[in-house]
């Protein structure tokens, strides 16, 4: 499949992401090699793969997390590679991540948590605790705590939540953010099945609904499956797949799943 | 069936040529330092008779004299006024020396080991010696005192919080430098929550180190209840000494068991 760009009516969507040659290596290791792809806006991609695929390497270089050997990159209009540090910033400020880990601060509560997505748009103490925020972005962090159905934990401590109301509150501060597009990585890695399946659920949903771009990385076939329009595989660092998600088959997925080293 | 062969694994590695020098050196030099230094047997047994004898020390240490107990009582309230302005003052400059000198937080290679060099100097010079500057500087006093405790515990709690701030999580930081968080952003948001039990912990510790370290800087000169001690001793007034003694036991005591049930408490 390599039709990307979609008619929509008379205009043809332009993509929010385009890479070009994109190549990674740590020291001797080629991770990704000569990535081309490109990603129209308000779609839903899932990434595929087996461990050391590439596919983590490959979300944290599109906001540089990781910095790219080579190639280029375009997210949202700007040259991703070619940016100075402040405008990478104003850049990173605009697209939400979701990782693996929930990555929030376990000592403080969900809402202080969620508060912290006000700091892609304003800095100073009010964005550091909740007792210090202003009216509206206490509002606003409730309606996103509300929006992933947590606004009755709002003054718990994280550490007291489970994984799955962890990865919902890392969740709501990524809607805090009021980000364009989300990039999420194995969000379902470290939840039972379950909980896996709320979350996929949730950010597929809830991106639908803003119109947001997601790109998602997932070892459960069936969520990969169910929450996306278009299905990426990585193999070896290389796109090997690339087709919707409404026509693949299992059958063709499943070896993205196998652990190639094991 | 018969049993897998396995290798014979030795219990103990006999140790090299060099680690066998190093340690001969080593217990070398402590028997060294034994002979050269430490006290001999017919010393100490005259010590044990001179401290208790009839006339000796012990004896005319008892009964406690409590005549001066209002004196002494001023006294040690002004060793703990010090301890504790001189540890807040420290603890409260600590903080942005240790963010400097904290790796993945300072802004630059340079202020990074400028602050840790200067952290050093702070942690190796003597609190004592650092009373006799002071003293030379602002004169005698707690003033001095209490400079001396705050430079102690700069040294002692900008390593600490330092140490503490690089060992949190990274996760929580990298998700805010991810949505493009300034940098005061990452620190008060993610480092400093989570490092805030480390905080306390040796903020607490640096109290209790400053209550006893401030009985020994009165003794220079720089206030505080130690210069009663030192006159009481002088005079060989040992009824008092033991006065003053029992009242800086019961500080100190009050002290670690206070800060022991904040740290239950609160961490």
């Amino acid at each position: 499949m390599q039709m990307r760009l979609i008619e929509d009516g008379a205009a043809i969507a332009a993509p929010v992401l385009r890479l070009t040659e994109l190549c990674k290596n740590f020291g001797e290791r080629q991770i990704l090699k000569n990535i081309k792809l490109e990603v129209i806006g308000g779609s839903a991609v899932a990434l595929i793969g087996a461990n050391g695929a590439g596919k983590s390497t490959l979300l944290r270089s599109l906001v540089r997390l990781v910095e790219p050997t080579s190639g280029k990159i375009e997210l949202l209009g700007k040259d991703v590679t070619a940016l100075a540090e402040r405008d990478l910033v104003r850049l990173r400020s605009r697209v939400g991540v979701v990782f693996q880990k929930h990555n929030l601060v376990s000592r403080l509560s969900a809402l202080t948590n969620v508060l912290h997505g006000v700091q892609s748009r304003s800095n100073g103490p009010q964005s550091w605790l909740q007792c210090l925020a202003s009216r509206s972005d206490r509002d606003e962090a409730m309606r996103c705590l509300a929006a992933v159905g947590m606004q009755n934990v709002a003054l718990q401590r994280v550490d007291s939540l489970s994984g799955g109301q962890s990865q919902r509150v890392a969740i709501a501060r990524m809607l805090m953010q009021r980000p364009e597009m989300v990039l999420a990585d194995e969000p379902d890695a470290s939840l039972d099945p379950q909980s896996g399946e709320e979350i996929m659920n949730l950010l597929y949903k809830l991106t639908k609904e803003k119109k947001l771009t997601l790109i998602v990385s997932s070892h459960r076939l069936e969520h990969t499956q169910h929450f996306s329009d278009r299905i990426i595989g990585l193999a070896d660092g290389r796109i090997t797949l690339d087709q919707p998600s409404a026509t693949s088959s299992s059958k063709n997925l499943r070896s993205f799943f196998i652990d190639r080293a094991a | 069936m018969t049993r897998a062969a396995t290798p014979a694994v030795r219990r103990f590695e006999s140790p090299g040529i060099f680690a066998f020098m190093v340690w001969a050196l080593v217990i070398a030099f402590i028997a060294w330092s034994f002979a050269e230094t430490g006290p001999s047997l017919e010393r100490l047994m005259r010590g044990a008779n001179r401290l208790i004898a009839p006339d000796g020390m012990l004896a005319r240490m008892f009964p406690p004299e409590i005549s001066r107990l209002p004196q002494v009582l001023r006294s040690l309230l002004e060793t703990f006024q010090m301890a504790t302005a001189g540890t807040m003052l420290g603890i409260v400059l600590s903080f942005p020396l240790a963010i400097l000198a904290a790796e993945g937080l300072s802004p630059n290679r340079i202020l990074r080991g400028l602050s840790r060099g200067l952290i050093a100097v702070f942690r190796t010079v003597p609190d004592l010696v650092w009373a006799i500057i002071f003293i030379i500087t602002v004169g005698l006093g707690p003033a001095a005192g209490v400079l001396a405790i705050m430079v102690d515990t700069m040294g002692f709690a900008g390593r600490f919080f330092a140490e503490a701030m690089e060992e949190t999580d990274k996760g929580p930081r990298e998700a805010l430098s991810a949505i493009g968080a300034t940098r005061p952003g990452l620190i008060f948001s993610a480092v400093v929550p989570q490092a805030l039990p480390a905080f306390t912990a040796t903020t607490l510790f640096c109290l209790e180190k400053a209550v006893r370290g401030s009985v020994v800087l009165g003794l220079v000169g720089a206030g505080g209840i130690g210069i009663e001690l030192k006159t009481a001793f002088d005079l060989f007034d040992y009824d008092q000494a033991l006065t003053v003694i029992i009242a800086i036991f019961i500080l100190v005591i009050a002290v670690e068991q206070l800060s022991g049930w904040i740290r239950r408490e609160i961490i």
